[in-house]
């Protein structure tokens, strides 16, 4: 008997991204890139991102190895987050931040970017009930949030 | 299952006569419990074990009846709090079988007990050039003081192998000990894999040429007899809450005459004979190391564990323990997708395995729901992961309150495990 909570947390969506990770390479000609590490666990995620002179992030990919949580979630940004710009990127973040930190919180629909984008990352609010899973969901897009500032090493610890 | 420990005919329950697990289960308040709507089933007794009635109540009776600071007073709580503190200091030597009382040393824990020794001991005999052997085997805390002390003086250290089985490689360590060796610092157990390292044959190669040993003891000290005099040990090192003790409490172990050949490690009150503005002089060991108040009730926490361990004795512990990790082991083995990390010769009650397809952390998670406590991720002995190929291991770890019931308990999360995972 697997609980409720476990196959809310792991749902079919996750451990296919988890198994098979979209935009999983090294981009040849990208321009930001910063190191993601969970030391408690070991999670260790590097993101790539193309960005344009018009901000626009024309790739993003990324890789490395950590739990099913950390590499769906993974998967997951690289798809939402191509064609946004920087300040969409940011908020997309915020938004999926408050949704796996905040009691009762949803992914909030928000003026100019695609609300598909923005439904597509309910599907990991079932981390709200494992509160320590929190940095697994975050760690790429804290990451990615490292690499657009410049920095290129960051630790969620 | 070591260099002293012996070995005692299990009975067909797998137990030795006369331990019984059902009342020493009794002894520990916190295993009636449920998590989860669960049975807690605690299996992470390498990272932290938990406390018996005796060591809860033997704290709680000191704040209650006969707190005082110690060493100080000339009233009668402090006499009798000096009294039950150094009551503690007398019980620890015993247990170690140390030769005098002035051998041991009360620390935060191992790691500062780790950290004294390269600090005082490092810092004032060991020059540029000279080097430190450790084994691919620590924990962070007996690797990163010694890195510490390398950025400081210019030490070498060189790392001992181990196999793929987690088994320490003794002809390659023989291969490393030189004139340059000053001090081999490896551990008794390891945390990450199990492994017992033959640690008495360790000693006597590195006096051979010269050299000091400390030995972590973490992991050895709760599961079997450890005699630092039979061993030859100069420094010896283990935690109290480990040992079903309370944090803030560990203990280092030193040959008297090495200790008070080392300068203080920290100033303050109590490690002084005399202090004037010109000139301060040093009381020996072991209060020369023990500046400011001590951890005076953890102290008398951790007498208490020693009496309760004591009292179960290590010959039922340690084959209760060792029918634990067969069975475990066993069990995992039937699952092909499973790669136990640490088959070495000599190990101690832990299993350490990586499941394919699956992140330990998930694993973790998964089994957590079932009530079943477990650590997951890299050990705090990263090089360990990085021999491996592995970025973190599930690790299962034994006391002497955990039960065959409480593995099946686990080997059925596992499946659990699987079936989310497909």
């Amino acid at each position: 008997m697997i609980a409720d909570d476990l196959r809310d947390l792991y749902q079919e969506v996750i451990l296919d991204h988890g198994k098979n990770p979209r935009n999983f390479r090294h981009p040849e000609d990208v321009n930001r890139f910063a190191v993601g590490n969970n030391p408690m666990c070991g999670d260790r995620l590097t993101v790539f991102l193309k960005v344009d002179d018009a901000g626009i992030i024309q790739d993003v990919a990324f890789e490395g190895a950590g739990c099913a949580i950390s590499v769906a979630s993974a998967s997951m940004m690289t798809q939402i987050l191509k064609g946004k710009t920087a300040e969409q990127a940011e908020k997309i973040f915020e938004n999926f931040h408050a949704m796996c930190t905040e009691d009762d919180r949803e992914m909030i629909h928000e003026e100019g970017i695609d609300p598909d984008d923005i439904d597509r990352l309910k599907v990991l609010s079932g981390v709200k009930g494992f509160p320590i899973r929190v940095k697994c969901a975050t760690l790429a897009w804290h990451t990615m949030q490292a690499a657009m500032k410049g920095e290129q090493e960051i630790s969620t610890e | 299952m070591n260099d002293t420990a012996t070995i005692i005919p299990m009975t067909e329950s797998g137990a030795e006569a006369g331990f019984d697990v059902k009342r020493l289960r009794a002894d520990f308040p916190i295993l009636d419990q449920e998590v989860y709507g669960k049975p807690l089933v605690y299996l992470d007794n390498a990272a932290s074990a938990q406390k018996p009635r005796a060591v809860i109540d033997a704290m709680s009776g000191v704040a209650e009846t006969c707190y005082s600071n110690v060493h100080r007073g000339v009233h009668r709580l402090s006499q009798l709090a000096t009294d039950a503190f150094e009551g503690a200091r007398r019980k620890t030597a015993r247990f170690i079988n140390a030769k005098s009382d002035n051998e041991i040393i009360f620390t935060r824990g191992a790691t500062e007990a780790i950290n004294l020794v390269a600090a005082s001991y490092g810092r004032t005999f060991l020059k540029a050039g000279d080097e430190i052997i450790l084994s691919h085997m620590e924990h962070h805390s007996n690797i990163v003081p010694w890195q510490m002390l390398r950025a400081e003086k210019g030490i070498e250290i060189k790392v001992v192998p181990i196999d793929d089985d987690g088994n320490f490689e003794m002809a390659a360590f023989l291969d490393l000990l030189s004139a340059k060796t000053k001090l081999v610092a490896v551990t008794h157990i390891s945390n990450a894999l199990g492994s017992v390292v033959p640690v008495k044959q360790v000693i006597e190669a590195a006096h051979d040429r010269g050299a000091l040993v400390l030995i972590d003891g973490c992991q050895a000290v709760p599961h079997m007899s450890v005699d630092v005099q039979d061993l030859d040990a100069d420094f010896y090192a283990f935690s109290g809450h480990k040992l079903y003790g309370p944090t803030g409490i560990g203990v280092l172990y030193g040959k008297e005459d090495v200790l008070n050949g080392m300068p203080p490690y920290q100033g303050g009150g109590e490690m002084i004979a005399s202090v004037s503005f010109e000139k301060t002089t040093f009381k020996k060991a072991p209060h020369r190391f023990e500046a400011g108040t001590p951890a005076i009730i953890e102290a008398i926490g951790l007498g208490a564990a020693i009496d309760y361990i004591s009292g179960v004795g290590f010959a039922g512990i340690a084959a209760h323990e060792r029918d634990l990790l067969t069975y475990a082991t066993e069990r995992l083995r039937e699952f092909n997708d499973i790669r136990l990390i640490g088959t070495a010769r000599e190990k101690a009650g832990i299993v350490s395995f990586v499941m394919d397809g699956v992140h330990a952390h998930d694993v973790g998670t998964i089994v957590d729901r079932e009530g079943i406590a477990i650590r997951v991720g890299h050990h705090c002995a990263e090089p360990v992961m990085q021999r491996y190929g592995v970025t973190a291991t599930a690790r299962a770890s034994f006391g002497l309150y955990n039960t065959r019931a409480e593995v099946d308990k686990f080997v059925d999360a596992l499946q659990s495990v699987k079936e989310l995972f497909g």
